[in-house]
């Protein structure tokens, strides 16, 4: 008898709930998340990559080994427009050389993501799938990470006003859990307004003028805070109001749905796509600007070449808007000293500077 | 007569001073860290306090910053601890109140502070890379047979400078190997490495910023006179040295102490209490989270370092 199909993922912030809940609608394979990001993660994964790779491919292929180590033993990678192109092809290879046995599939080959591709991937893990399901559960997962996008900006504008230590968060992990249980769209929607009103009713004690601060920058350091050392977590705790772009939402229609109507919005200062994100950082960068925010943050991980491609622009459209902005590289050796250090200066800066 | 206190401790040196309402320099003292914080804070609180009339002072805020300024604030019982940025930018401008750039050399990091209208506008911070900080300067002190001290002095003899390879202490560490070996003047190399000091910096440091008078040179580095005059020639115009610069950070969170609302009981006494700290890993989770634990005489008063609740020592 064949061993049991046990498919698993890597990790990126909470999207593990839909991706999980997919996976479980969709194909008879037991489903299994990787386990939590921790220090051992990123050091597993540091020790069997490439030292100069992109941090999130040592995040991904830490989360891997964890999740093979679990028993796992069909692996879903995505893919990119930059670098992260050549991720799934890399990790299949480290970690066959460490001589796990497993099924490798990667949902995005060429550059993006289309329905088409999509579905042969799916029908690869799982010849058995039905079309039918695979059209409305696509769907409904998709519904769901706009509704899990939709409460993450309203946690993120407010959440560092709580007046109860921890209320956001243990509300928002509630919602999750029921999210889970949900069988349609309907349920889902009323899941969704229930816990919207709840998140309303919270109660938060914010300033009209507190300080108010943008995330711009890649997109796996925007997503998963492990990997920026809790960065929202600490401009909460600043009490500041906080605006990230990036979500899984976002990549999936928003951007290309975008991208003429933002280059337009830019063209001043750059006239086409400059790989991954790089230009919607550019037109976020102004957006902040003209939206009147206080300060910007520009992440990425160490040597994130779109990004570094973007950063003199930035810079300039900084300079034309008088807008503070500071960046920040992860790495896994990154110090965490020298991050709090310069937060902590750039928010004396924006204190300041609003008198 | 209220007084507040100003503690800046750096990975190289110590500074503290004590200043009175109108922002007097009443006390101030410049001494080694010598990898030890705690140590060097009780010496520095000895030397402060023999500068004083105990009788007629009391001080009623305390400020820490620098590298350590978490571990100090909790054995001083700091009612401000502040980054090492900003403390040096209030200082600075307490003294220098039309100033636009700073420039900082420090043992360990080097950072650039722009200002205008006498507000921070943005600044940079080199934590990476150690060229062109004080303890790339000491240790080819060292290897040269020269005092760190003396080093100003000896770049200033120099009429032709050597070229140093500026963009990593590495090379520019094997680069200094060849030009000695090569025969080169000790004073051409010297200024060399002056000159090498100030171009990373302002390769690294100071890239992309707009760079305007009246500057001021601050931090260990700028004891250097040879540094000073190589930043002169590079940016064109005079780079203002304060003979307190080094006090500045300590200042800078005196300063701020002073303005906090929240005002603190001192005592020099704490100086003789018996501090200790701790490193534990906690072992709750596969975070392994380094939590350091700071004690005094025997009871834990505060504990760090721990990512999630698990490892909250504090509150258990």
């Amino acid at each position: 008898m064949k061993p049991e199909r046990i498919i698993s993922f890597p990790h990126l912030g909470d999207y593990y709930i839909p991706i999980k809940f997919l996976l479980n609608k969709l194909t008879k394979l037991k489903v299994i998340e990787s386990p939590p990001i921790t220090k051992k993660t990123i050091e597993l994964g540091s020790k069997y990559s490439p030292d100069f790779v992109c941090v999130p491919f040592k995040y991904n292929l830490g989360n891997f080994i964890e999740t093979l180590e679990n028993g796992a033993n069909v692996l879903i990678q995505a893919g990119g427009g930059c670098r992260y192109g050549y991720y799934s092809e890399v990790q299949e290879k480290i970690l066959k050389d460490l001589g796990y046995h497993f099924e490798f599939y990667t949902l995005v080959n060429s550059n993006r993501i289309t329905p088409r591709s999509f579905y042969q991937t799916l029908k690869k893990i799982d010849p058995k799938i039905s079309t039918f399901k695979m059209i409305y559960y696509s769907f409904l997962t998709i519904l769901m990470i706009r509704y899990m996008d939709n409460i993450d900006d309203f946690i993120r504008k407010n959440i560092g006003f709580e007046t109860k230590k921890n209320s956001f968060l243990d509300l928002k992990k509630e919602m999750l859990d029921s999210y889970t249980k949900c069988k349609g769209y309907l349920s889902l929607t009323k899941r969704y307004f229930y816990y919207k009103k709840r998140f309303k009713q919270l109660e938060i004690n914010k300033p009209k003028d507190c300080l108010k601060v943008g995330i711009i920058g890649e997109l796996y350091t925007s997503m998963e805070p492990f990997s920026s050392y809790f960065l929202e977590k600490e401009l909460a705790s600043m009490n500041i109001e906080i605006k990230r772009f990036t979500n899984v939402s976002y990549l999936l229609y928003q951007k290309s749905l975008q991208r003429r109507k933002n280059l337009r919005y830019i063209e001043k200062y750059c006239k086409y796509t400059i790989g991954a994100d790089g230009m919607d950082n550019i037109y976020r960068a102004k957006y902040l600007i003209d939206q009147g925010y206080d300060g910007i943050i520009h992440i990425k991980p160490f040597g994130c070449t779109p990004e570094i491609g973007a950063i003199p622009i930035i810079r300039k459209v900084c300079q034309d808007g008088k807008m503070p902005i500071i960046y920040f590289s992860f790495d896994s050796q990154t110090s965490e000293t020298g991050i709090k250090t310069r937060l902590e200066a750039f928010y004396d800066m924006l204190q300041i500077r609003k008198g | 007569m209220n007084a507040y206190l100003g503690v800046d401790i750096g990975s190289i040196s110590t500074k503290g001073v004590i200043i009175d309402d109108s922002n007097h320099i009443l006390a101030s003292s410049y001494i080694w860290t010598q990898g030890n914080p705690m140590k060097a804070v009780k010496t520095l609180m000895h030397n402060l306090e023999k500068q004083i009339d105990k009788k007629k002072i009391h001080i009623i805020g305390v400020g820490t910053t620098g590298s350590a300024r978490k571990l100090i604030g909790t054995m001083l019982n700091a009612n401000v601890i502040k980054n090492e940025i900003t403390a040096h930018a209030v200082g600075t401008l307490s003294l220098y109140p039309n100033v636009k750039t700073i420039f900082e050399i420090g043992g360990q990091d080097s950072k650039i502070i722009l200002i205008e209208d006498g507000i921070v506008v943005d600044y940079a911070m080199n934590t990476l890379c150690a060229a062109g900080t004080g303890a790339f300067l000491s240790s080819q002190a060292s290897r040269l047979g020269v005092d760190v001290e003396d080093f100003g002095k000896i770049a200033l003899t120099s009429k032709n400078p050597t070229k140093i390879a500026a963009r990593c202490t590495v090379f520019a560490e094997s680069d200094l190997v060849h030009k000695v070996q090569m025969g080169y003047q000790k004073e051409d190399i010297i200024a060399g490495l002056c000159k090498s000091v100030v171009s990373n910096y302002l390769n690294n440091v100071g890239k992309g910023k707009k760079i305007k008078a009246p500057i001021i040179f601050q931090g260990g580095v700028s004891k250097n006179i040879g540094v000073k005059k190589a930043f002169e020639e590079e940016v064109g115009c005079e780079v203002i040295v304060d003979e307190n610069g080094h006090l500045m950070g300590a200042l800078g969170v005196a300063l701020l102490a002073k303005k906090s609302p929240i005002k603190t009981n001192f005592q020099f006494s704490i100086a003789d209490d018996n501090f200790e700290t701790k490193g534990i890993e906690c072992h709750k989770c596969s975070n392994h989270c380094e939590i350091i634990c700071v004690s005094r005489n025997k009871q834990l008063i505060d504990a760090w370092g721990n990512r999630c609740s698990n490892g909250d020592l504090m509150n258990r």
